[in-house]
């Protein structure tokens, strides 16, 4: 089974809605256990309204991750809300990561 | 066991590709569980020979196999090689495992990434159908997506290990060229892997020529250098079949090559299996000679293919048939197989191939080429040399008593020698030329060479007529040939002449016999007079001699009486002493004669 993990805030606004995220990673390898690290640093500044985060490890699900079209790891998917999307890469640039889950960069 | 028997260098075991040639050139194909890059520009047909290998594993040794495409979505990759007939679509339901790696262009990339899930996903696959081979196709867009020199190469030796660790044949392909272009160069790769073949597509005078070159190969022996490459119904095919040895099985059959006579000056026909070359100028009637050995052959009975150049069969066989050659029976019994190429559609290499599939369905036994010379016309000349000699000697292989019909320039048959040079292979040369006098164009037929036969040295016309074309005899006059009307001419004239010589014989006879009885006549005449000569002469000489003998004896008396020395023995004297006389003893002289 995977790993779904369920962090979200005690009482959301209305208005705001929860991420859905799927990260898949081959365990135990330096881009998956980065990209890991990296995308609860993003949650944890941006999305702190809530987000629902499932992590597949292919080696152990590879059925699972073929179903889904998904061949490079690490690799996100923005599940909800629409626009879904797809994100290759131990996540480590944070502006095309924004970008791709549609979270406006903070203006300092 | 010990430490040095896990380290020695093995030689690699090899697994065939199944393309026809490519085995040959690498001694048995690609490194088993090792890795192979497949490198060339666009449409160098990298992907079609990873395919085909896949397939001919599948279909010759039950050997499953995955392709994952990082470049193409498989359904277009299997579409664009349903045309090769290898039955992709029924293979990839049970042997075949397409995986479409191509990314998405809506991927975002964010920072590294690696291939880890996908050998993870194969990996899996492989199991499940029992894979002995993986192509990645267009690797070198995943190196693209990599984007870093450390990543690249990690990530070749990871898939590299990743075969190695499970068994795996691997192919890669990538679109690197020689370095001739700009384009990104992944040399690195080559350095990775065990074996590196090189394909390429280039023009040639306009002709679209492909080439393969094994660059490297690991402990292992290979043909270098460039070899032709061409893609028919089969898929791709190298050129590898001019193997070093050349060995054709000799036949002592003799087959007829549709005249008698024709027969007879190669000394009782062309042998099983040979291969003759006609040349001549355009209209010498090369076809109809090619015709007349079809008809021959079909005749006997023998599965034969007609292959011509730039001329449909219909009206080849209409024209054959008006000088009585006729085929249209056999093309209806399905003996006889016409089939008619179009020079310039394709390059040379692929009308290698496509006779040679031909000769797959047709299965002849007898060849006909009409005019191979055609091919001389496409691209360039080393190359259109190297299809021609290739076609001969697969004929040969096959046992195929062949024909080939060449267009030379002029009247010099030697022009042939400098285009294609079939004469040099071909078993039998046949040279067909005109001969223009008095206002006539007269087809002359020779024997230049024919291996392992007596042949004729004369020159030998053919007449066209309705019940079929014939060879006759010419005649020379002064070194020159005489054909058709003078031919004629010269025939009613040597008729003449010959009665004209017999009159004149007899006439001559006749002189002769009166000369001679004339002369006879006046020997008996002459020999009368001798007699009575011969009768006067002995009559006089006798009276002479009584004169003669009385004078002598006066003379020696003379001598006697002054004791001198005789002057000088006489006839007579001489006669009558017996002994000649002696100068010491002048006394005894006078004595004896006393």
């Amino acid at each position: 089974m995977a790993r779904p993990r369920r962090k979200a805030a005690k009482s959301p606004p209305a208005a705001l809605t929860v991420v859905v995220m799927r990260l898949y990673i081959a365990a135990g390898s330096t881009n998956s256990v980065k990209a890991v690290a990296n995308l609860d640093a993003i949650c944890r500044e941006y999305l702190k309204e809530g987000y629902e985060l499932e992590i597949v490890d292919v080696i152990k699900y590879p059925l699972r991750a073929l179903t889904d079209g998904v061949l490079v790891t690490p690799s996100l998917a923005k599940l909800s809300p629409a626009p879904t999307a797809r994100v290759a890469g131990n996540l480590s640039d944070k502006s095309s990561l924004l970008l791709a889950l549609g979270i406006k960069a903070p203006v300092k | 066991m010990s430490r040095a028997g896990k380290t020695a260098p093995r030689i690699p075991s090899k697994i065939p590709t199944g393309i026809s040639g490519f085995d040959e050139l690498s001694g048995g194909g690609l490194p088993r569980s090792r890795t192979s890059l497949l490198m060339g520009g666009p449409g160098s047909g990298k992907t079609v020979f990873a395919l085909q290998s896949l397939a001919n594993g599948v279909r010759q040794r039950r050997e499953a196999g995955m392709f994952v495409a990082f470049e193409e979505r498989p359904g277009q990759i299997i579409a664009n090689a349903s045309s090769f007939g290898w039955g992709l679509p029924a293979l990839a339901r049970h042997k075949l495992f397409f995986l479409d790696a191509h990314l998405s262009p809506a991927t975002v990339q964010s920072g590294e990434f690696d291939l880890g899930g996908m050998l993870a996903i194969l990996k899996r696959k492989k199991e499940e159908i029992g894979a002995r081979w993986i192509v990645f196709d267009g690797i070198d867009v995943l190196l693209t997506l990599l984007g870093n020199p450390v990543a690249e190469r990690r990530e070749i030796y990871r898939v590299r290990d990743w075969l190695a660790d499970n068994d795996m044949t691997g192919i890669l392909t990538a679109k690197i060229d020689g370095g001739t272009s700009g384009a990104v160069q992944y040399g690195f790769v080559q350095f990775m892997v065990d074996c590196v073949i090189r394909l390429d597509r280039r023009l040639e005078e306009g002709v679209s020529v492909h080439r393969i070159e094994i660059t490297k190969y690991r402990g292992s022996e290979f043909s270098t250098g460039e070899f032709p490459v061409s893609f028919g119904r089969r898929g791709l095919e190298v050129a590898a079949a001019d193997s070093l040895e050349l060995s054709h099985a000799a036949s002592s059959e003799r087959l007829t090559a549709g005249f008698e006579r024709l027969d007879e000056m190669l000394g009782g026909g062309l042998y099983r299996g040979s291969s003759t070359l006609v040349t001549g100028a355009p209209g010498t009637s090369k076809t109809t000679l090619a015709g007349k050995f079809a008809e021959a052959a079909c005749r006997r009975g023998e599965r034969t293919l007609f292959i011509s150049f730039d001329e449909a069969p219909e009206p080849i066989a209409r024209n054959l048939s008006s000088v009585g050659i006729r085929l249209k029976p056999h093309i209806r019994s399905g003996l006889l197989r016409m089939y008619s190429a179009r020079t310039e559609a394709t390059g040379a290499e692929e009308h290698l191939q496509k006779l040679r599939s031909l000769i797959d369905e047709q299965q002849p036994r007898c060849l006909v080429i009409d005019p191979l010379s055609a091919v001389a016309k496409i691209g360039k000349l080393s190359t259109s040399r190297g299809v021609a000699n290739r076609l001969v000697n697969m004929a040969k292989d096959k046992g195929l008593t062949t024909i080939i019909t060449a267009l030379v320039k002029g009247d010099d048959p030697q022009t042939e020698a400098t285009e294609l040079q079939i004469s040099t292979i071909a078993d039998t040369w046949i040279h067909l030329s005109y001969l223009v006098r008095s206002g006539e164009r007269n087809r002359a037929l020779s024997i230049i060479k024919s291996r392992g036969t007596w042949h004729s040295n004369q020159v030998r016309e053919i007449v066209l007529g309705e019940s079929g074309p014939t060879l006759t005899d010419v005649y020379a006059e002064e070194g020159e040939v005489l054909m058709g009307t003078l031919r004629w001419q010269k025939e009613a004239e040597e008729q003449a002449r010959t009665l004209l010589r017999r009159t004149e014989f007899d006439h001559k006879q006749r002189e002769l016999e009166f000369a001679e009885a004339e002369t006879r006549a006046r020997i008996v005449v002459l020999e009368r007079d001798l007699q009575r000569q011969r009768d006067e002469l002995a009559l006089n000489s006798s009276g002479h001699e009584a004169r003669n003998l009385s004078s002598s004896e006066r003379e020696s008396t003379l001598r006697r009486m002054r004791n001198a020395r005789p002057a000088a023995p006489t006839v007579a004297a001489a006669a009558r002493t017996k002994r000649p006389p002696t100068p010491g003893a002048p006394g005894k002289t006078g004595d004896g004669a006393a």
